[in-house]
């Protein structure tokens, strides 16, 4: 049974003999691998690495960015037994130190000059590293060092090595199980160092093949393949799946020609996370906006059309003939050319994952016909824990369990699960293994969900930040907050009422957006404070919350969630005064004590309140801004569950 | 620097070189040379007549007095063109390149003294015209490789910011693929970081292309990194000639360039 890497490239060597397996923009021209031609690459560097001494259970550490030899070099790691270790290409010297020390790397292998420079940094604090092989030569001719090697000279000595032990390799491939370590992945991790998540063949393998086959992945796809090497999502796109399916994995030329490698390749399958569909819109609106008054009046006249039935039709819902021959017009004159230049062309499956998305931006994509889906997934699953099948796609949801993958919910709300794909430890790490995996096999996501009555899971907040109300209902501030985000006059919301009666927020209005539309409406202000204390901007506000409200009354476990009382700021939430971080998350508990005056009056019938802040100028200069702020109470709907 | 530099392997001399505009002096009896393979710095204060010694070298002006040796052989009246055919060729001060083209499209701007095909051939793109040009852009896309510049391949030259139509500069000179490569300030204009990166593309070069370079620049921090030798020139006279350190301790250039106070 073809149950490891190396055993399907043999498979895929005879079975896609000609098809292409990997292809790599150099020097402005698209070359490509065949499967065949991949095969024999791999075999001569796998053959190479033996000759240098790596053996079963050694450590092949890879840093770089998606180049085919790098790709390479995972599944030569793998044909003679070891493990190949994929470091992030912008970690620091300090980080690359880390994880080679830590995995116990024994040969590297680097992408280029500066990751050589890298590695020769801190290699006399790494016992283990005899060897480094490099791919790009420039710059290295003249390093003295005895064990650099070139990957070509490397893959000439495996043909060497290959006359001497002709059936070496091929019984060393032969010897792999499913079972075996196929790869660690190192977790960035927001807190303390990085933890290697120790995957087998098995574990790759079969959550690669499952979500192929549910969205019928064929050796026909081509992928972009952009993602850094070390995240487990490019791993499975463009190693596993790719393995698994026979199809082409597409190197761009470099990061910053990404945007037009796209559109040359036109990917038919395709991962993002949602700030790159967030930029592309952005971008596609700024341009329309220099168009031609007739193609501007062309643009938004279709987009309304696509907005309507683009959707159904892509869900396959029913639409009248006369909306459909109106929709296949506006494909003609505006959505085709529009997919052309963002090189989505051919897309058949696109995934987004890793955040919330806005929904009107996950719509706008949706309706043009492009195929984005939602997943969750982590590294220690392997990837895919829920993913949306077709024509079951929402924004605020992620979707179905995998196949063979099973998903509980918790007393405490937080998501577990269960599936082919999970981890088998933490590599030399047993106690966080044990604090996330239980004996059972059930792995913590450390996220708090549902699921909804249609089957989707829901991922609300991080499970540490969910509250309880005092009436026991579930208080998920985060989930809140993000839904009043996505109103572009709201900028920051800190939603209060852990242990209290209800929920209230405090709000910061997005000064561009809001000035702009006072502006227009004839609204002077000379301040934010001033145009924060504005009725009509309260009312506005007001009605964004509103229609959150008679959201979260739908939601059959989030419908105490409604924010029953706010209050627009009279300063902006600043990371001087520390009330955010710099990458500007909310500091819940500065917060909480800065602002006691305003959240007892929350809890009381006050209708204003008198507040005096100390401010961090610029200069760092401190001084206080006064202000006497209304609170004012917003409509709150029956929860719909309620109401059946 | 180039470790392989022979201090007899002289690529180009100029012997009492002596160049006037009307009653102007810009150079007087200047001699030195560029060995094959070196960085060779020629610095001074503003109006030393650093720029001219290079238009001088360059076959831009004539100078009144005074010899160019180049490979071996004395270099006689020549037009610019024909020295860039003798294989020289320069960057200048202020960018000189076809804004409304791409960059690729300046870049095989570059190869035109190396095409063969005429007009003819070209115009009907048939046969060796187009084998040609495969070869030469072929070649110019090593050069794009190179100097990392493959995001902007087909954005028009004027669109770029400064440091960047800098480098495209230089990659046109490479394109000529010449024996010396004058390059004038390279780095004029530039923050630091924009500065570190042109200084590597420099090294490189003389590195991996074994070409010959000779520079003006005013960042005292990067002549004395990069350069081999360094000549000094003040009000059109030679002031000094030596390796940098040699150079930074001489009194006379401490004086006149480096500064010192006026008492």
């Amino acid at each position: 049974m073809n149950d490891t890497f190396p055993k399907l490239l043999i498979q895929n060597a005879h079975k896609f003999s000609d098809r292409p397996a990997i292809r790599e923009k150099d020097l402005g021209i698209w070359q490509t691998w065949s499967w065949q031609e991949m095969h024999d690459e791999i075999l001569d560097f796998a053959n190479g690495l033996a000759s240098l001494g790596f053996k079963r259970g050694d450590k092949l550490a890879i840093i770089g960015t998606n180049r085919p030899r790098l790709y390479w070099g995972i599944c030569a790691a793998q044909c003679l037994g070891g493990i190949p270790v994929p470091v992030y290409a912008d970690s620091v010297a300090e980080e690359l130190r880390y994880v080679l020390d830590h995995a116990e790397a024994s040969i590297v292998l680097a992408e280029d000059q500066e990751q050589v420079d890298k590695v020769l940094e801190v290699k006399q604090d790494v016992s283990h590293v005899t060897d480094i092989v490099y791919d790009d030569t420039r710059g290295l001719k003249d390093y003295p060092e005895p064990f650099l090697h070139d990957f070509a000279e490397v893959q000439e000595r495996g043909r060497k090595y290959q006359k001497q032990h002709p059936d070496f390799l091929k019984q060393e491939i032969e010897k792999g199980q499913g079972g075996d370590t196929a790869i660690i992945l190192y977790t960035s991790g927001t807190t303390g160092k990085p933890k290697g998540v120790v995957l087998t063949h098995d574990n790759v393998r079969v959550t690669s093949l499952n979500s192929a086959r549910e969205d019928k992945l064929t050796e026909k796809e081509d992928m972009l393949s952009y993602l850094p090497l070390a995240w487990v999502g490019d791993h499975i796109f463009s190693y596993g799946q790719a393995y698994v399916t026979g199809m082409c994995s597409n190197c761009p030329e470099s990061q910053a020609t990404v945007h037009w490698d796209i559109r040359e390749i036109g990917p038919t399958y395709y991962f993002a996370p949602p700030r790159v569909f967030e930029q592309l819109l952005t971008n596609v609106m700024i341009r329309m906006e220099d168009a031609s008054p007739l193609k501007q009046r062309l643009f938004h006249y279709f987009m309304k059309v696509a907005k309507r039935y683009g959707t159904n039709i892509l869900d396959g819902n029913p639409v009248p003939l006369v909306d459909r021959i109106t929709y296949k017009l506006g494909d003609m004159l505006v959505y085709a050319p529009l997919k052309n230049t963002m090189g989505f062309s051919r897309i058949r499956v696109a995934y987004t994952a890793g955040e919330a998305i806005g929904p009107e931006i996950f719509d706008f994509f949706r309706s043009l016909g492009v195929n984005i889906k939602q997943l969750y997934g982590q590294t220690e699953a392997a990837v895919f824990i829920t993913a949306q099948p077709d024509g079951e796609v929402y924004a605020d949801t992620v979707g179905k369990p995998s196949p063979e993958v099973e998903v509980k919910i918790t007393d405490d709300g937080e998501v577990i699960y269960k599936s082919p794909g999970v981890f088998q430890c933490y590599y030399k790490n047993d106690e966080a293994t044990r604090e996330t995996k239980n004996e059972e096999g059930w792995v913590m996501t450390g996220d708090a969900g549902y699921f909804d009555n249609k089957g989707h899971l829901k991922i609300i907040d991080r499970a540490k930040d969910v509250g309880k109300l005092k009436n026991g209902a579930l208080f998920a501030p985060k989930y809140i907050e993000n839904k009043l985000k996505f109103f572009p006059e709201i900028k920051e919301v800190v939603a209060l009422g852990r242990d209290m009666d209800y929920v209230s927020a405090i709000l910061n209005i997005d000064i561009d957006a809001v000035g702009n539309w006072a502006e227009r409406n004839n609204i002077p202000y000379s301040s934010y404070q001033e145009l924060a204390a504005q009725a009509r901007v309260y009312e506005m506000i007001k009605a964004n919350i509103e229609q959150v409200n008679r959201d979260l009354s739908e939601d059959p476990v989030l419908s105490d969630c409604q924010v029953h009382r706010f209050l627009i700021l009279h300063k902006e939430l600043d990371a001087d005064d520390g009330e955010l971080t710099r990458t500007r998350k909310v500091r819940r508990r500065i917060i909480a004590e800065k602002y006691e005056t305003l959240i007892n009056a929350f809890y009381s019938d006050a209708a204003r309140c008198q507040v005096s802040t100390e401010v961090t100028f610029e200069d760092g200069k401190k001084g206080t801004i006064d202000g006497d702020i209304r609170i004012e109470n917003a409509e709150t709907y029956k929860p719909l569950k309620a109401a059946i | 620097m180039q470790d392989t530099v022979k201090e007899d392997d002289i690529l180009l001399e100029v012997r009492n070189i002596s160049l006037s505009f009307g009653g102007v002096r810009a150079l007087e009896n200047i001699s030195f040379d560029i060995r094959k393979g070196e960085v060779r710095a020629i610095i001074g204060p503003n109006g030393a007549g650093k720029s001219s010694m290079l238009n001088v070298i360059n076959g831009f002006y004539h100078p009144q007095e005074g010899e160019i040796w180049f490979d071996g052989k004395r270099r006689h009246h020549m037009k610019p063109h024909q020295v860039a055919k003798l294989g020289i060729a320069r960057t200048f001060q202020n960018i000189a390149l076809f804004k409304g083209m791409s960059t690729l499209d300046n870049l095989m701007t570059g190869r035109y003294i190396k095409m063969r095909a005429n007009l003819f051939s070209q115009m009907v793109w048939v046969g060796p015209a187009q084998r040609e040009e495969v070869e030469h852009r072929q070649r110019v896309e090593e050069i794009i490789d190179f100097l990392k510049i493959q995001s902007i391949r087909k954005t028009p030259v004027g669109k770029l910011p400064y440091g960047m139509q800098k480098r495209v500069e230089l990659g046109r000179a490479l394109a000529a693929e010449s024996k010396l490569l004058l390059l004038d300030e390279p780095m004029a204009g530039m923050n630091l970081e924009e500065k570190e990166d042109m200084c590597r593309f420099v090294l490189d070069v003389n590195e991996q292309f074994g070409t010959t370079i000779a520079l003006i620049e005013h960042d005292m921090g990067v002549v004395m990194d990069i350069s081999n030798r360094v000549v000094v020139l003040d009000y059109g006279k030679k002031l000094a000639d030596g390796s940098p350190d040699e150079v930074r301790n001489n009194e006379k250039v401490i004086d006149a360039y480096l500064g010192v106070s006026h008492d």
